[in-house]
């Protein structure tokens, strides 16, 4: 989970009184407190030896899993990436491959 | 001083909105919506009001836009009539959902089809469980006060809910009559500014509205969103009483006329219950001690009270000005029903289906009725309990 202050945390265990009403979301980007990386069927795996940091792969992902910091890609979060392959698809470098989860 | 005028139904409600001077009306302004919204953009256009009007290019469109600015944090209402209510169903379920107190003016209006103009309730009745609170007004007077109570009744914040006021097609919405409004001031001090706690334009909080809603949280929302329903009992009791204060006129759930020590009964909604009032009269002038109950709040439906009011009597006779097609019964009848099993289960009861598509209700019918609930209540044997009141056949 974030550590942003959140207004409401949603969790499993949340009743309807506590609930806000409506489905209204009171937080912008609370989507980053629920792990959506169990839906993966497939899985990404980057390869640094073979990563130009050419930046491709970052701005197509729909679920902002690639991981930078100070401008280079540090890894992948996998507690969000629902495994679309978009990012290998954008790679030209053979630097990430898409491999069975239950491998 | 109350204002004396003579203005058609379309017309009081168009004024009670000027008076009310939403900050949004999104509204079809051709059939089959309704002249209301022809009169409240002529207010529009003579600067008589500061709302933003949105002539939109169907009712599917009105009911979106005012979600749209009713979720952005503006009290926003709207109107419409028979098809065009129905070609807003999907978006009157979201409005509810998102626990926004719309206000809706419905014209009733036959459902097509065959295609068909005239006044029935199955316009209003098909929309009974989209989770809108429903008033019903007898006459221009009534569609007037319940437009202005209906405001302060959705926006309560134990309610959040849109409300729908629901008045007879043509009868009530064409027809002049002697009305007493309010002043200007009175109806803006009693509506109040809106302040809703969560909006779209409030800037430093920002909020996601009508979000993906599945399996984890969804069954809550719907269990807080039937709360709001359960707590809109008080909320329109509460609000009546303060109108009251104000207008001098007296509003509940329901209007019991002649009931007391009445043995047959009838019920009914709408313009009917003018008719049927005098029928009333007419009958305790022979010695019959007739008497009748008019709906105002159908949803939420008032249960207990509604069912303890009934208890009392030898025979009653619910009308529906709609069918619901379950075979066994119009709407209104089955929630009555439904109350009667714990609060009046020894009452016989009998159902009419009646004046569907604009066909003309005389006193004679409704003579009618009560001379099938004087043979009723003699015998306690109810024949057929599921017709349709001077059809042909």
């Amino acid at each position: 989970m974030s550590d942003k202050k959140r207004r409401f945390v949603f969790t499993p265990e949340s009743t309807w009184e506590e609930m806000p009403e409506g489905g209204l979301i009171l937080d912008a980007g609370n989507a980053d407190d629920f792990l959506t990386g169990d839906w993966r069927n497939i899985k990404p795996i980057w390869h640094e030896d073979k990563c130009k940091q050419c930046m491709l792969c970052y701005p197509v992902c729909p679920d902002s899993s690639i991981e930078v910091e100070d401008g280079k890609m540090t890894g992948i979060d996998y507690d969000h990436c629902k495994g679309c392959g978009v990012c290998a698809h954008a790679c030209k470098f053979g630097a990430i491959d898409m491999v069975d989860e239950a491998e | 001083m109350a204002i004396r005028d003579k203005l058609s139904g379309n017309e009081a409600v168009a004024v009670a909105m000027r008076q009310i001077d939403p900050d949004v009306v999104a509204a079809f302004p051709i059939t089959p919506s309704t002249e209301v919204p022809q009169y409240f953009s002529q207010f529009v256009a003579d600067g008589k009001v500061h709302t933003e009007f949105v002539p939109v290019e169907s009712e599917h469109s009105a009911m979106s836009a005012c979600i749209g600015s009713e979720s952005a944090g503006g009290r926003t209402m709207t109107a419409t009539s028979a098809n065009g209510l129905a070609l807003m169903w999907e978006m009157l379920y979201i409005a509810a959902s998102s626990r926004l107190p719309i206000v809706l003016s419905v014209v009733n209006r036959a459902l097509s089809g065959p295609i068909n103009i005239h006044n029935d309730h199955s316009d209003s009745m098909g929309a009974r469980d989209s989770g809108w609170i429903q008033l019903y007004c007898e006459d221009n007077q009534e569609a007037y006060d319940n437009v202005i109570q209906a405001i302060r009744i959705g926006e309560h914040p134990d309610v959040n809910l849109p409300v729908m006021v629901c008045f007879d097609g043509f009868i009530t919405s064409h027809s002049v009559e002697n009305i007493e409004l309010l002043e200007d001031d009175k109806v803006k001090n009693f509506v109040g500014s809106y302040h809703p706690k969560e909006y779209l334009l409030k800037r430093e909080t920002p909020i996601a509205v009508g979000p993906l809603d599945l399996q984890p949280h969804y069954f809550e929302h719907k269990r807080s969103q039937a709360e709001g329903m359960t707590n809109s009992k008080k909320v329109i009791l509460d609000v009546a009483k303060e109108f009251q204060k104000m207008a001098g006129r007296e509003y509940g759930f329901f209007e019991e006329y002649r009931m007391d020590d009445a043995e047959v009964g009838i019920i009914v909604l709408n313009s009917t219950a003018g008719t049927a009032k005098t029928v009333v009269d007419d009958l305790r002038d022979k010695g019959v001690k007739a008497g009748l109950i008019k709906i105002r709040v159908f949803r939420p439906f008032p249960f207990e009270e509604l069912g303890k009011a009934v208890s009392g009597l030898k025979a009653l006779a619910v009308m529906d000005k709609s069918d619901g097609f379950a075979a066994m019964g119009g709407p209104v009848f089955n929630d009555v029903r439904s109350a009667m099993f714990d609060y009046a289960k020894d009452v016989p009861c009998i159902n009419y289906i009646y004046g569907l598509g604009g066909r003309d209700v005389r006193a004679d019918d409704i003579a009618k009725v009560y001379a099938d609930l004087g043979k009723i209540a003699e015998t306690g044997k109810v024949k057929s309990t599921f017709n349709y009141l001077g059809v042909r056949e």
